[in-house]
């Protein structure tokens, strides 16, 4: 039991593996920052009194405009709609994807068995995250 | 590799650890159901048409919006834990503690929302 409780540090992260580890933590700490960050923005932009928590919600998980579209008393969707919200979102949108498709890959590395269809798996991995991020940002960018 | 990992999908689906696997297999379930909704969603809103306003109905429907809030807070309850503990691996002396500090934190804050979408899917 020793050896879990060695510091960051002491255990070395010189493996793609272990750098991979590290990345998953930090995405989603960076994930809890950025969904706090788009409720706050939210707030500030007058949710308290014309949104519903639902609403609300939706919109923290992905600043997106069209998430705020089915609330009924937000009188104006322009700052909802602005280059940083949009930019915001695509932040959270590939820092989310990256974080998925990792999980994706590592769930499959436990169920193929040979070490080929490993390889090929993680390939895919690659394209389908860069594909679904192209896919996200240009639904985010053109809402 | 010191770690034997080529057994077969059987061997693997049938293993049962003891505390934590639960989490361990909680946290997957979380996972894979965000990840098939995320693309499902970013797709249909790409696409749009037809297809986008069928699979809107799927995901406005309340059973299936339980199903996706468990996977959500779930996963990012049991994320915040993991991270917190493999941050700071001297907290891992606690982690029996830990999970249920997490339930304690998941089980009101779930119950509360399935209550109200379950009230709103009833017709209340």
């Amino acid at each position: 039991m020793a050896q879990r409780k060695l510091s960051l540090k002491q255990r070395g992260l010189m493996n793609f593996e272990a750098q991979m580890w590290l990345f998953t933590r930090l995405s989603a700490l960076a994930m809890y920052a950025l969904i706090l960050f788009a409720l706050i923005g939210a707030l500030v932009m007058g949710a308290r009194n014309q949104m519903s928590l639902a609403d609300v919600m939706r919109w923290a998980f992905m600043p997106n405009v069209t998430h705020v579209q089915s609330a009924p008393d937000v009188p104006d969707l322009a700052p909802w709609s602005s280059i940083f919200w949009k930019v915001t979102a695509i932040a959270l949108l590939a820092v989310a994807t990256a974080h998925g498709v990792h999980g994706l890959v590592v769930i499959a590395d436990d169920y193929i068995a040979s070490a080929g269809g490993r390889k090929v798996a993680r390939l895919l991995s690659i394209i389908f995250m860069l594909g679904m991020i192209a896919a996200g940002a240009i639904v985010i960018w053109t809402s | 590799m010191g770690l034997k990992r080529d057994v077969s999908l059987s061997t693997g689906l049938r293993y049962k650890g003891p505390a934590g696997y639960l989490n361990f297999i909680l946290h997957r379930i979380g996972g894979l159901g965000m990840a098939t909704f995320i693309t499902v969603h970013i797709l249909s809103s790409l696409l749009g048409g037809e297809i986008g306003v069928f699979l809107n109905r799927i995901y406005e429907n309340w059973v299936f919006q339980i199903f996706i809030f468990f996977c959500v807070l779930f996963h990012a309850i049991n994320g915040l834990r993991i991270t917190i503990l493999d941050l700071y691996p001297k907290l891992l002396e606690h982690q029996t503690e830990a999970v249920w500090v997490q339930w304690a934190f998941f089980l009101p804050i779930f119950g509360m929302a399935v209550f109200v979408l379950a009230s709103i899917g009833a017709g209340g």
